[in-house]
């Protein structure tokens, strides 16, 4: 794992003709960083996601300053919804330092209380909708509305995929059938996602509570 | 073609040491530090070949799809031309028709034929084969990315049968005109062109994934990004642009699909329609402009950065010389993409926008002819004094530079606030694209399939035909887009279905005659190239190993055409980059990559 380009800079002004340079590439592995394919490939998902992400609030924001914006009043459930994915967030570093540990006993039960705590977080989100249809905020009613549904539609179906996976995880922690190094790898990257998903929503909410 | 390289051969061959004939390498070689990927391995007849997993097979599925949409694009621009050059001889084309198929057109060829092409179809077949990887690093996700695409295609297609037929909003889709009545589509012919884009993206999301995450983590031994061919470069960057990129696209499509569906207003401004003003309102448009374009830059280099990419490799292998200033190019290819991001709002000069906004941004556009410009100068330069071989590649790689050359030169125009406004929305513009984005990438898509369907089948494509193809393809564009310049100075609006009995319009009528017949011939041509393309397959002349006698990694596997798994036991070890045509001091006319120093110990290193 030796010579990796990590500086942009240093890798474009390489001089691959010069014998020293063509020594030293001749020993290179083949690999530009000395990262997993997965872990490579969860970063690059959330690059795309903050991406995407990052566009919605830039909309929010333009949006915001036109006369008609009437901001929603946050119901008490949503503060609960925020602090049960907070708490599943901390679980899954639970979860993720017991593997690490090969306890995997622990895991599986921190891993299955994550779970139940993802799935509550989203069935509260529904509630939360619900209570705003009852009360006739629908989403045409206002572009406040608008975006809130749409970033808890979004972020929930971001949700929905982790558990996908989270799925996949626990499934085989559950019967037993599983490799020791990649299900390792598998918790450690559904916590950074759980993680990076708990940043999404505080950045989110907070926007939301602040205008 | 391939019979005109009488230069001394060296045996083509993998690193394989069993097969070939080469002593064991004195080189150090690094031990493995990792064991290999493990390889899928197909068993049924559908895994294989439909429900495939191997890159190689995925990216022809890739380019038979894409081609597949592009010929309903080519034929949706046919029916454009019959109304411009012969306005009200066809009872079939009405104003909704006209500008369904102009959208459709646009949508189609950008989208869905060239980025679906370039990254989906010859990212797939060649980065693993270039960099000397077995597979893809995610052969499941790039098989679903696959299927994704295919599922955007048939809702494009669906949205031509549902009540209103597809959108006509323009291929910028501007809100709020393209869901409001009077647009044609504007109820359900739109909803299904955002979600097909929104699948579209989604796919190519997970298709990305897998071109970067190969080509930074997967290479062989001793390939290092620097030794990497220039087609790997450009895809690469082209992937980055298009991951950072889409989500603008994505972003956009779903909040206008709210705003159609559930009645939202993130773009849709107070509006007042037969005396009474519609329920959205405060929205706004240019934001969906701001969306779009900074998704729709980029894009152009999404298309342009491949197609640079593939036609050094073109060039520099039917020329027999290295690429000029390797290094320089990589550096124009990143350079080019960081700038992309920051020049959209050229597209928006006439939205209104504050004067220094378009002043800013005209510099940033201005700034992009010097990387660019580089490349073109690289390019020729490599021809100078190389041992030009005119064959069919080449010919197509030398209609690239001449037509991007002309329409990088029309952007020099568009790019500058105070002359864009008056040619603004002209046929100038119609022209400029075309030439730069349409025209120019096509040139080496053909090239590129000339010179890489020995490698895909094992057989050539008719030479004749490909002769027929590339000089009526090459000088027909020019007949039909030359002329087009022409109209826009003269004030020929674009996007306008009719121009009715307009005084100044006599002397387009004649000209839009001649560009309409030009462009059936130029369509038909491709629908020969297509019948060779099908034909060949089985009765194209047998290709030898190697046939054009380049150093990449793709033609030294140690089954040709490469199988399952692209290299034999071993993967190859990479001692050189892929530009080493007649190396002063060395006996061998070219040296591919994975021949180690000591068995050309004469060749004197080159410096780029």
């Amino acid at each position: 794992m030796s010579n990796k380009e990590l500086n942009i800079f240093k890798l474009l002004s390489q001089k691959p003709w010069e014998p020293a340079q063509a020594a030293l590439d001749n020993e290179h592995d083949g690999k530009t960083f000395g990262l997993s394919k997965a872990k490579l490939g969860v970063r690059t998902v959330m690059v795309v996601s903050t991406v995407i992400f990052s566009l919605f609030v830039v909309s929010y924001s333009d949006r915001m300053l036109v006369h008609d914006w009437k901001s929603l009043s946050e119901p008490w459930l949503l503060w609960i919804n925020t602090i049960i994915l907070i708490f599943a967030s901390f679980i899954f570093n639970k979860a993720k330092v017991y593997s690490d540990q090969n306890n995997f006993n622990k895991s599986k039960n921190a891993l299955l209380l994550v779970g139940f705590l993802t799935f509550s977080f989203i069935t509260g989100q529904l509630l939360v909708w619900q209570h705003f249809v009852s009360i006739g905020q629908y989403a045409s009613t206002n572009p406040a509305n608008a975006f809130f549904y749409l970033f808890t539609a979004l972020h929930g179906l971001h949700l929905l995929g982790g558990l996908f996976f989270w799925g996949k995880a626990t499934t085989k922690l559950l019967t037993n059938n599983f490799n020791v190094s990649k299900t390792k790898q598998a918790i450690e990257l559904c916590a950074i996602y759980w993680h990076f998903l708990l940043i999404v929503w505080l950045i989110l909410f907070g926007l939301m509570i602040a205008t | 073609m391939s019979d005109e390289y009488k230069d001394n051969k060296i045996e083509a061959k993998s690193a394989d040491s069993s097969s070939g004939g080469y002593a064991p390498p004195v080189e150090h070689i690094p031990a493995k530090e990792a064991p290999e990927q493990e390889l899928y391995h197909a068993k049924s007849f559908w895994t294989k070949w439909v429900f495939s997993q191997d890159a190689k097979v995925i990216g022809v599925q890739y380019a038979l799809t894409a081609t597949a949409i592009g010929l309903v694009g080519l034929v949706l621009s046919w029916g454009m031309r019959l109304q411009l050059g012969f306005p009200e001889t066809f009872s079939f084309l009405g104003p909704a028709t006209y500008y369904q198929s102009v959208t459709m057109h646009g949508m189609i060829m950008v989208i869905y034929l060239l980025t679906a092409l370039f990254l989906g179809g010859f990212g797939n077949y060649l980065i693993p084969l270039m960099v000397g990887a077995r597979d893809m690093v995610f052969p499941y996700v790039n098989m679903v990315s696959y299927w994704v695409f295919l599922a955007a295609v048939l809702v494009l297609i669906a949205s031509f049968f549902v009540p209103g037929g597809p959108t006509g909003a323009g291929w910028t889709l501007y809100p709020p005109q393209a869901i409001l009545p009077g647009t044609p589509g504007s109820e359900y012919g739109i909803v299904l062109m955002l979600v097909s884009l929104s699948m579209f993206v989604i796919g190519f999301t997970m298709g990305g994934l897998n071109y970067v995450i190969t080509v930074l983590q997967a290479r062989t031994r001793g390939m290092t990004m620097m030794r990497m061919p220039l087609t790997v470069w450009g895809i690469f960057t082209a992937t980055i642009l298009a991951l950072l990129a889409f989500p603008a696209l994505f972003v956009a499509c779903i909040m206008m699909t709210l705003d159609s569906i559930l009645g939202t207003s993130f773009f849709m401004p107070d509006i007042f329609t037969m005396g009474e003003k519609l329920k959205t309102g405060g929205g706004s448009p240019i934001l969906f402009q701001h969306l779009f374009w900074f998704f729709g830059h980029p894009e152009v280099y999404i298309v342009a950065l491949p197609a640079f990419g593939i036609v050094s490799d073109l060039i520099s292998v039917h020329a027999r010389k290295n690429i000029f200033g390797y290094r320089m190019m990589v550096w124009a290819i990143v350079i080019i993409g960081a700038l992309s991001f920051v020049v959209w709002a050229h597209h928006m000069y006439v939205s209104g926008m504050n004067p220094y906004f378009g002043f800013f941004f005209a510099t940033t556009t201005l700034i992009i002819a010097v990387p660019t410009a580089i490349k073109v100068y690289n390019w020729v330069l490599t021809l100078w004094r190389g041992n030009i071989h005119l064959t069919i590649p080449m010919l197509f790689a030398l209609g690239f530079i001449v037509t991007f050359v002309n329409g990088g030169i029309t952007g020099l125009f568009l790019g500058n606030v105070i002359i864009d406004i008056p040619l603004s929305d002209t046929y100038f513009v119609v022209a400029h694209f075309h030439m730069v984005m349409g025209i120019a990438p096509l040139m080496v898509v053909f090239g590129a399939i000339y010179h890489w369907y020995p490698l895909i089948t094992g057989r050539h494509l008719n030479q004749t035909l490909g002769k027929i193809h590339f000089w009526v393809t090459f000088l027909g564009a020019y007949a039909i887009y030359f002329p087009m310049h022409y109209l826009g100075f003269i004030g020929v609006p674009r996007r306008y279905f009719e121009m009715y009995d307009s005084p100044y319009m006599t002397s387009a009528i004649g000209l839009n005659q001649f560009i309409t017949i030009a462009a059936l011939i130029v369509g038909f041509t491709q629908i020969l190239f297509l019948y060779n393309i099908f034909s060949s397959v089985f009765k194209g002349e047998k290709s030898e190993r190697n046939p054009w006698k380049a150093n990449s990694l793709e033609w030294h596997t140690s089954d040709y055409p490469p199988t399952h798994g692209n290299f034999g036991k071993e993967l190859p070890v990479v001692y050189r980059w892929p530009y080493d045509f007649s190396v002063p001091g060395s006996d061998k006319e070219y040296i591919p990559q994975d021949v180690p120093p000591s068995q050309v110990s004469t060749a004197k290193a080159e410096i780029t």
